[in-house]
């Protein structure tokens, strides 16, 4: 995502780790618990629990849940009890219900945002890493002045006029504002491949340019874009979050992780029923926690730079 | 080097040009039109032509383009019709307000940061250290919004030392214009403690192996002596880049911490401006924002080109 702009640490830690590995300063955390055959205990238990939330919101109709947007006036602001496992809203509605069907907004915009601008940046990305020539200038220069571009700015406006705001809507902005972030990365992965000796062996046997970038280049290309990927998701999430917040993600009443912290903080709820605002908090904490520890295995396991970019 | 830097001009304007002519396309190609706004229930046929011909939206769009952005050659960004403040004012009373933010949760990520590092990289993947490090994965993910909400919620909330939005100009006090500051703060500030706590760590392990922190230390000094006057300022090259690199970002994630506490500062006034249609001004503010951006991280970047050399060849 351009910059990482509405959260400065993800994108930065890449290069912090980068960093550290060019000084030889080990992180204790990594140190402790991966090691270089496997991806690490970690990396299986964050994955079983980001598996278990896609789960959760992928189920959400056959789970017998409250409807999300039902009203249970006798049972306003409610603790947490057997009928409503986290509680229910200033409105009365169930707070699990809403945030498992909440999370399916921030998963969808998540993973098909960055689904689509892995598609479309990374066939890009392959391809100028691989040709070179003016086809890799052109790009190369059009992706850097796209990042030069505040891509928050452009977002909020976007979404401030382009009404009414649906999923579909959200995810094409998320996914034209990631294309170019993927692009860089794809490019400088395929390059570091392309002149390597299995590269130049294929094309010495005469296979074609696309077998070339699809059977050399893409497999090797894949660890880095899963990688920069899960960043990325997290990433699209804190944003929608974050657009939430200034009132511009998915229209109400649908709920969506960042809509119900902001229903959280209104109306002085969060000196009534704080939980309402806590339990999506909480839950947005463990699901990016999650993401990027997954990232960071990744890149561990599989040396991926960020270098060179 | 004039020819890098040269190069890096020519670049810088061609971006500012694109920012300009999206700024302006923004408002004007998405749906939504700002004479709906102003017309409110007067919004008849007639008063509706007469208010774009006054406008001069009803000319094409390369003449709208070019009457605007002629006008701001001249510094003149246009006038918000809802409160009539020329749209350069209204900026020059938001952005003091971005300045101070950003200034204010450096100063305490500093405050945090450099001193975490002092005692993990003393002894290095020991408890501390160890403690210290996992705990700015949880940092840097942790979005500035939810940082925020748990802030207002213990400290605004549940022990009232700080008002949990609002905003008192300096001329107030020093006190009290910091009293609603600080919160705003220290949200934005913890990502920038994680990433310098972990840059300068890095920079320390490596500069306390080095020979002349041996001497120092057979010389008799003591450890804070030599942490402090030997061994932080060969450290910090890392640390201030990292800072540099971080303004443009802070910057706009300033927006966000803006709206939350409610600081009349350049997110606040945009988000103001984008839900009332006053579509000068979002165009103005986007394009100084915007430009304020690219300038800002042109400007590290040279720094950091005199700063070390090795960065023109790459």
């Amino acid at each position: 995502m351009p910059e990482m702009m509405a959260a400065p640490g993800v994108g930065a830690m890449e290069r912090v780790r980068e960093y550290e590995e060019l000084k030889g300063v080990a992180d204790p955390a990594i140190v402790s618990n991966a090691s270089r055959s496997g991806l690490g205990v970690t990396f299986w238990v964050c994955f079983t629990w980001v598996a278990v939330m896609i789960l959760l919101a992928l189920l959400a109709s056959v789970l017998h849940l409250t409807n999300p947007n039902f009203q249970n006036y006798n049972a306003v602001n409610a603790g947490p009890s057997i009928h409503h496992l986290l509680g229910t809203d200033d409105l009365g509605r169930d707070l699990l219900s809403r945030i498992i069907y909440g999370s399916r907004v921030s998963f969808v915009i998540g993973f098909a945002s960055v689904g689509i601008a892995l598609a479309i940046g990374g066939a890009l990305g392959l391809l100028a890493g691989y040709t070179g020539g003016w086809i890799d200038s052109l790009l190369n220069a059009g992706s850097l002045v796209i990042l030069a571009f505040p891509a928050l700015l452009a977002i909020l406006v976007i979404e401030a006029f382009w009404l009414p705001r649906t999923l579909l809507k959200l995810t094409i902005i998320f996914a034209v504002a990631g294309i170019p972030s993927l692009f860089r990365v794809i490019r400088a992965t395929t390059l570091s491949f392309a002149s390597r000796e299995f590269v130049v062996a294929a094309r010495a046997m005469g296979a074609t340019t696309r077998r070339i970038l699809f059977k050399e280049l893409l497999p090797n290309v894949i660890p880095a874009a899963v990688s920069f990927a899960l960043i990325g998701v997290a990433v699209a999430i804190i944003l929608e979050g974050s657009l939430a917040f200034l009132g511009l993600s998915i229209s109400l009443p649908t709920a969506s992780l960042g809509n119900i912290i902001n229903e959280g903080v209104q109306n002085n709820n969060l000196s009534t029923n704080p939980l309402i605002a806590l339990w999506p908090s909480i839950y947005i904490f463990l699901l990016l926690v999650a993401l990027n520890l997954m990232a960071d295995r990744l890149r561990a396991r599989f040396d991926v730079r960020a270098g060179n970019l | 080097m004039a020819r890098y830097i040269g190069g890096r001009v020519v670049q810088l304007v061609i971006i500012i040009f694109f920012i300009s002519i999206v700024a302006f396309l923004l408002v004007h190609l998405l749906p939504g039109d700002p004479s709906t706004a102003i017309l409110g229930p007067n919004d008849t046929a007639q008063a509706r032509a007469e208010l774009l011909r006054q406008l001069g939206l009803n000319k094409s769009l390369p003449l709208q383009y070019w009457t605007w952005i002629s006008n701001v050659f001249h510094g003149n960004l246009g006038i918000s019709f809802l409160t009539h403040q020329t749209v350069a004012n209204a900026i020059g009373v938001a952005f003091p307000i971005d300045l101070e933010l950003i200034i204010v949760s450096q100063l305490l990520a500093f405050l945090v940061a450099i001193p975490l590092a002092l005692v993990a990289a003393l002894r290095p993947n020991r408890l501390f250290d160890r403690i210290a490090t996992t705990s700015t994965y949880a940092m840097l993910a942790v979005p500035t919004f939810v940082i925020a909400v748990i802030l207002v919620l213990v400290v605004a909330v549940k022990i009232h030392i700080f008002p949990a939005t609002g905003f008192n100009p300096i001329g107030q006090g020093l006190w009290q214009n910091l009293k609603t500051v600080l919160l705003p703060s220290i949200a934005l500030a913890v990502g920038s403690v994680a990433i310098y706590y972990r840059l300068l760590r890095a920079d320390l392990i490596a500069t306390l192996q080095e020979d002349f922190i041996t001497m120092a230390r057979a010389k008799g000094l003591s450890t804070p002596y030599i942490l402090l006057r030997h061994a932080l300022r060969p450290s910090s090259f890392a640390l201030l880049a990292g800072a540099g690199l971080s303004i443009g970002s802070l910057f706009t994630g300033a927006f966000v911490v803006e709206i939350l506490f409610q600081l009349p500062g350049i997110g606040f006034q945009l988000i103001a401006a984008i839900n009332s249609r006053d579509y000068l001004v979002v165009q103005g503010m986007a394009l100084v924002a915007a430009i304020a951006y690219v300038v800002i991280n042109f400007g590290v970047d040279i720094l950091f080109t005199f700063l070390d050399p090795r960065i023109r060849r790459a």
